[in-house]
């Protein structure tokens, strides 16, 4: 009698006296969802889940004042104004349509790049604003570098610049929301780069044992500071990784706004009601320099720069599908942008002139209650405040 | 209150006799209605137990939490609570313990176990980084206070470089968390349900030699200990010694032999480490003028030298003499070494009358 298949713990395993390796590679690379062509035409036989005029118009909208907002902060950067910026241009799509295919009580775990979720679920200008120039009004008490927002109220988690370690949180907050039988899952974003990380292979693999709704989103823009993808993995990409885990993926394209919509939507869709973690690889390109540290034409050519940045630019063609359809001209263009960059000036200067948070904000929040050696520091700062003033910031109270 | 209800005695004995257990009953009690004399382990699980009935909320996970741990701490929760309160997980620390800040940050009591201290340090960044700073960094918007990460710690007679270290002092450099390390069962029970329902992450480390040997009369029903508030667990005149966890026993019994030869030891169980407890200690100090203090972990870099600065900047001039320390060598825990390498009873009594002798 001849043992074909036998009972591993892990589960039946069938024998072959062929030896033959998994090869290295598929024999097909993963198939790359897109709905909507490089000029904006919905592909025949494309299969996709609708979007109201409202809906489509609010994308279109917030996606041009992401990018407008990218611009107009970049540039106060540049001035001196704010210390530091990330911009996200050429990933408004993934930005905005991922965010318009989720409901306000998903929960979102993003690294840095996605500030266009926040705007989606309202955050406004001068909220951003207050962030990067760390102003009294910032929720975060000027702690941290700009752009490293956060929103309880809109379910927004604090951006830190640890890559890939907020993708494990992601699955422990779905697994909160799993037992408490809400109707809605967690999602975490992070690029390329943050998948190299320990924490995202952590991630994966306890979201599939815990069967947690949480839905990871990877950004694949092709860099990670200068870093392409050939020197950062050697498999087919991303979403291939998720076989390996056990868990359900996609390969998206992430300039098509209406392909992210229905990918996020389904994948939404299977992690509350099936009770498992989807993977979403959406393809990009990272248009904008890193960060204002950052000079990127010197690891790559300035012309595939522009050429992402105009030919394949995701505003631009999902504004050419709405147009199409006849929810949008010229006329409402021009007004949106001048609209939204006046708001954003305004914003700027509000922000700018503000009071900084007062000292005491150093102390407050290490723990909940402030232990008995910070306020003896506390104490001891506030003699040396008044011995040296000239060694401090003035616009901070003390 | 003492160690006089503790039956655990380490030093002084030849390497075998010292591992031989005086009691491996998780519950002999004498019928007293409301304590039992049950060992370290018992107590913790009891805490567990009572942190997972009083709170539906609160989750214990980890690596071979559900069949009861390889220390027998979760025994009967998986049971008792349903595997989707009690869980394995897989065998990674920094996936459990992100997967519990993101559990602790959605009003969770995620209760993390991690094996062995020795293997906490795959998990240091999200501790650091991530758990110490959540409600810092967020502005208060967020925080993952209900996060409660386990560890036994500290030599156990055999366990080499891997099995025995005690990692404390990585922990009490990072403001934002707290770390607390018990000496006895009734302590951790009163403690580990403090830490549990403290609104900071916490890091807890359970001596894990005194799991099954040291056995005390341990209250069955629900209470709590304070955290950062040092214990004057002997008093003394002469001198002060501070240590923690299973340390503590070493040291009573170098107190206990002072005493024979006239010294007057006042002994301090610092229980929480982060933040300490500098009053008491300092209190103490005034009073007998001299300080030692003892820990498993090797010398350089290590917690004494906190508390050691600490002293000599707010007691300088009333000390008698320099502050002593008696630790671990600088070395990895070695196996063979180890009766060379440990902070032993007759180093930590040389050490008393040194002082005491200026």
């Amino acid at each position: 009698m001849v043992n074909t298949v036998l009972d591993f713990p892990g589960g039946k395993v069938v024998f072959s006296p062929e030896m033959r390796f998994l090869s290295e590679s598929p024999s097909v690379y993963s198939q790359c969802y897109r709905v909507l062509d490089d000029t904006g035409q919905l592909i025949s036989h494309s299969n996709f889940v609708p979007v109201s005029e409202e809906v489509a118009v609010k994308m279109y909208s917030n996606m041009v004042t992401l990018q407008t907002l990218d611009t107009i902060f970049y540039e106060a950067q540049r001035q001196g104004r704010i210390s530091f910026y990330v911009t996200s241009i050429g990933e408004e799509a993934i930005n905005i349509a991922s965010a318009a295919a989720l409901t306000s009580d998903d929960i979102v775990f993003p690294q840095y790049r996605e500030p266009g979720v926040l705007l989606w679920r309202g955050f406004t200008l001068q909220e951003f604003a207050n962030q990067c120039f760390g102003n009294k009004a910032d929720y975060g008490k000027g702690r941290q570098m700009p752009i490293h927002y956060g929103s309880n109220k809109l379910n927004y988690f604090t951006v830190a610049s640890t890559i890939a370690t907020q993708i494990p949180h992601a699955v422990g907050a779905a697994y909160s929301l799993k037992m408490d039988k809400k109707d809605a899952c967690a999602v975490t974003y992070f690029g390329d780069g943050g998948t190299s990380e320990g924490d995202f292979h952590a991630a994966m693999n306890f979201a599939a044992v815990t069967e947690s709704p949480v839905i990871f989103i990877c950004r694949n823009n092709g860099w990670a500071i200068s870093t392409p993808t050939s020197d950062q993995f050697r498999s087919d990409g991303i979403a291939v990784r998720g076989q390996a885990y056990g868990v359900r993926s996609i390969r998206v394209d992430g300039n098509d706004a209406l392909a992210m919509y229905s990918a996020v939507h389904s994948a939404r869709h299977m992690a509350v009601n099936e009770h498992r973690p989807i993977l979403i690889e959406a393809v990009t390109y990272r248009v904008g320099h890193h960060s204002t540290s950052d000079d990127s034409t010197k690891y790559r050519p300035a012309n595939e720069i522009e050429w992402w940045r105009m030919a394949r630019d995701p505003v631009t063609r999902f504004r050419k599908w709405i147009e199409i359809n006849g929810w949008w001209g010229s006329e409402a263009e021009s007004q949106l942008r001048s609209s939204i960059r006046s708001q954003l000036l305004h914003a700027i200067q509000i922000a700018e002139r503000a009071e900084k948070p007062p000292v005491n904000d150093l102390f407050t929040d290490v723990y909940d209650n402030i232990p008995s050696n910070l306020r003896e520091q506390e104490k001891l700062l506030k003699e040396t405040i008044n011995r040296h003033p000239k060694d401090y910031p003035a616009d901070v109270p003390i | 209150m003492g160690f006089r209800n503790i039956i655990g005695r380490r030093l002084g004995l030849g390497l075998v006799r010292r591992r031989k257990p005086f009691s491996t009953a998780t519950c002999d009690g004498d019928g007293n209605g409301n304590a039992k004399s049950i060992n370290l382990y018992s107590a913790i699980n009891q805490a567990l137990h009572i942190a997972l009935e009083t709170d539906n909320r609160a989750f214990v996970f980890g690596e071979d939490v559900s069949f009861g741990g390889v220390f027998r701490c979760t025994t009967g929760l998986a049971d008792r609570f349903g595997k989707a309160r009690v869980f394995n997980t897989p065998l990674c620390e920094q996936g459990i313990v992100g997967f519990g800040i993101g559990l602790a940050a959605m009003g969770n009591r995620a209760i993390a176990e991690i094996q062995f201290a020795d293997y906490i340090y795959p998990a240091f960044d999200q501790i650091v980084n991530e758990a110490a700073k959540f409600r810092y960094r967020s502005g208060n918007q967020f925080n993952c206070g209900g996060l409660t990460i386990r560890a036994p710690y500290g030599a156990v007679g055999h366990g080499g470089h891997y099995h025995s270290q005690s990692p404390e002092a990585f922990f009490c450099h990072v403001p934002g968390i707290k770390v607390v390390i018990p000496r006895s069962p009734r302590q951790a029970k009163g403690l580990l349900l403090s830490c549990i329902r403290d609104p900071n992450p916490v890091v807890f480390f359970e001596p894990k030699w005194l799991y099954r040997l040291a056995v005390e009369e341990v209250p069955e029903h629900d209470y709590m200990l304070p955290l950062s508030e040092a214990e004057v667990i002997r008093q003394g005149s002469d001198i002060t010694l501070v240590g923690w966890g299973a340390q503590l026993s070493v040291m009573e019994q170098a107190c206990n032999e002072a005493e024979k030869d006239g010294i007057s030891c006042e002994l301090i169980d610092l229980k929480t480490l982060l933040p300490w407890d500098k009053e008491t200690v300092e209190a103490s100090v005034r009073k007998t003028g001299r300080v030692l203090i003892s820990h498993e972990a090797p010398v350089t870099g290590g917690f004494g030298a906190e508390i050691s600065a600490s002293i000599v900047e707010r007691c300088f001039l009333r000390l008698e003499a320099p502050v002593a320390r008696v630790c671990g060598l600088d070395t990895p825990f070695p196996l063979v070494f180890e009766p060379f390498y440990m902070p032993t009873k007759n180093k930590i009594l040389d050490a008393i009358k040194a002082t005491v002798n200026y």
